[in-house]
């Protein structure tokens, strides 16, 4: 097996393992978000894997380092130390959802065997030279776009965690 | 290939990183009592020599190394213990990525001194720079301790406010040399440019007498805006004073690290330091020139030493010039940074963010207009 | 490298994972982990059959979706966390069994 490979699955059972750890940690939400976090930098790592360079510096900056820190941000803002949840109709949901769980994932795997394999590369690829292009380009709508969309989640986000409004 | 890359890696840690941080703590004592007009601390000694207060980081470490380590009751304990770890680590890798020197061929071998150089270095350091948060938002949560939970939510509030512009800061860089590897802007700037050439290639109006002014083709020249916006980001992202606040010593104790004793606390302390020289290392890299010599290519130090004692002499002493060149920078941006420290009163923590969404955002973002305007006139 | 129904298999595994942390879950900042979490393995499908027709066209069309899903989603984790705080005021709980007032 050749290095790739052995990263490849290394970093996918690593990622594999983290997310269990944030579904599954019941009391310690600091613990789940520090998980996840495990979780985006692997899923990096394999997409450095994939050539997809550019993709695994945004999900870094954005996902493990500004999105996970907003959730720590308000997880430490409300001082959730403990869940003390009572156990409710708790245990029919997880005896139903572990099921269609498994079922999800057999028709997933089902749909998606016998794919070819990878062809080389052209040089670029996943650069950010290549994306910028594109971007700003063919998709420079889909750009735009995505800037009002942030616009309205700021004022959103503002109006929503504000006190009073004055 | 991988050898090569350790050898690099060794390197860095133990000659640019591992021997500057404990000197640092030197510089910092010596240098805030030549400023304050005193002595300093200089009576630590082994064996009775003390040469003006070198033992001190040593006596530092020791100290450090044999103290207690606590864990509060009631703190989560392998989130305390993991915080000096994870906030130590994003400054130690930070260096792969940065030139120290440049691009040579001995005979048939051409080495570049730099540990990595992907295509996309600067995105790297963001990255990285990015993940630097998350050990202050450990340290202060997981200490159990009012004080800690606000130097915590601090530290993250600013971190995450100052990421932004510390990456729009250097959009303008970016734009004038057309490039994201940090070995290819230095090589870049390893040549001069005419001052008033601007005026030549804008409107037309050609002064010849003035045309022996060159000044080397370093960022700062080209950028001098984001170089003062890209030093203040940089310095507010690593806590330092001025921008002190969630370690604030006379509000809050000490802030996030105010649980850690011993050599934990020593981690905190050195990767803070070691940010220091992270940060001094890339200003030298984007602004000023990285390890080239002002007004002296490479290829005029080769030919020069070359004509009198060969080629191959020539470069491997070049090697030594650059690197001489870039240590050279990088105290002085490590000077710059103490006096910084020493001058300035702490900032209060809304006016942290203010400087920050009011006044140092829309500079930037007004430095790329100017910049796009510029390059579209200039380069055609 | 690796086949490339592996990299499908394992977004596959991952938007499990999440759909299981959706549906199980009553803490509303786990739930909102865990939609991050599907939406990561939805980014690592896409990824993966970018790579797999990357032809000597080089297209990474792709890759600009995966902008757009990373963008969407750092939009809904501020809002969502917004109405996190709102909540958290005006009952004091994060339990999202508390705000079921709606249902039937």
């Amino acid at each position: 097996m050749e290095i790739p490979a052995i990263l490849f699955y290394f970093f996918a059972a690593l990622a594999v393992i983290s997310a269990l750890a944030v579904v599954l940690n019941v009391r310690n939400t600091v613990a789940a978000a520090l998980n996840l976090v495990v979780t985006m930098v692997s899923l990096a790592v394999i997409y450095v894997l994939m050539e997809a360079h550019l993709v695994a510096a945004i999900q870094i900056m954005v996902y493990g380092g500004a999105i996970v820190v907003l959730f720590l941000f308000v997880v430490m803002l409300l001082n959730l130390r403990t869940d003390t949840f009572p156990p409710g109709r708790q245990r029919l949901m997880k005896l139903v959802a572990v099921p269609l769980g498994l079922l999800v994932l057999a028709q997933l795997l089902r749909a998606s065997g016998g794919l070819p394999e990878a062809p080389p590369v052209p040089q670029g690829f996943g650069g950010y030279r290549q994306l910028g292009i594109a971007l700003f380009t063919d998709y420079v709508l889909l750009a735009e776009m995505a800037s009002l969309l942030l616009t309205a989640a700021m004022v959103g986000a503002l109006i929503l965690a504000k006190r009073k409004i004055d | 290939m991988p050898i090569e890359v350790l050898i690099k890696a060794l390197f860095i840690f133990f000659v640019v990183v591992g021997a500057f941080a404990p000197v640092i703590t030197w510089i910092e004592r010596k240098q805030s009592a030549v400023m304050q007009d005193r002595i300093g601390a200089n009576r630590a000694d082994v064996a009775g020599i003390t040469i003006l207060g070198l033992m001190h980081p040593l006596a530092d470490v020791l100290k450090l190394m044999t103290k207690e380590d606590v864990v509060p009751r009631g703190a989560n304990r392998v989130i305390h213990i993991l915080a000096p770890m994870v906030g130590a680590l994003p400054a130690l890798i930070a260096y792969a990525v940065i030139p120290f020197g440049g691009v040579y061929t001995f005979g048939d071998r051409t080495i570049s001194l730099i540990a990595a150089n992907p295509d996309w270095g600067l995105l790297y350091v963001f990255a990285i720079g990015s993940l630097a948060t998350y050990g202050a938002v450990m340290a202060g949560w997981a200490s159990n301790n009012n004080w800690s939970l606000i130097g915590g939510l601090r530290a993250s509030a600013q971190m995450i406010s100052y990421e932004v512009t510390m990456g729009l800061s250097v959009v303008g860089i970016f734009m004038v040399f057309g490039t994201l590897q940090l070995q290819d802007m230095v090589l870049a700037q390893d040549a001069t440019f005419r001052v008033f050439g601007f005026l030549e290639v804008i409107f037309g109006i050609p002064i010849p007498w003035l045309d022996w002014l060159r000044l080397p083709a370093w960022g700062i020249f080209y950028q001098p805006l984001a170089f003062i916006l890209f030093l203040t980001t940089v310095m507010a992202e690593n806590k330092r004073p001025p921008f002190d606040m969630p370690e604030g010593e006379s509000e809050i104790v000490a802030g996030y690290f105010l649980e850690y004793s011993g050599m934990r606390f020593g981690l905190f302390y050195m990767s803070e330091f070691i940010e220091i020289v992270v940060i001094a290392g890339l200003t030298t890299t984007l602004f000023l020139g990285g390890w080239t010599v002002p007004w002296l290519t490479q290829e005029t130090i080769i030919g020069w030493i070359g004509a009198a004692f060969g080629v191959g002499f020539a470069t491997g002493l070049c090697v030594l010039v650059h690197f001489g060149s870039f240590m050279l920078k990088v105290l002085l941006m490590i000077w710059l940074q103490m006096a910084l420290r020493w001058t300035l009163p702490r900032f209060r923590y809304d006016q942290v963010m203010d400087l920050c969404w009011k006044a140092i955002l829309p500079l930037s973002i007004a430095n790329i207009f100017v910049t796009g305007l510029v390059l579209l006139l200039v380069r055609g | 490298m690796v086949p490339l129904d592996h990299v499908i298999g394992l977004s596959a595994i991952l938007f499990t994972i999440g759909t299981i942390g959706v549906v199980t879950r009553r803490n509303v900042i786990v739930i909102l982990m865990s939609i991050e979490l599907m939406l990561n393995a939805v980014n690592l499908a896409f990824v993966g059959f970018n790579r797999m027709s990357a032809s000597a066209g080089g297209q990474v069309d792709g890759h600009i979706f995966v902008l757009m899903v990373i963008t969407v989603a750092a939009a809904e984790v501020a809002v969502g966390l917004g109405i996190v705080i709102s909540m958290f005021r005006n009952r004091d709980s994060i339990n999202v069994e508390d705000v079921s007032l709606l249902k039937w």
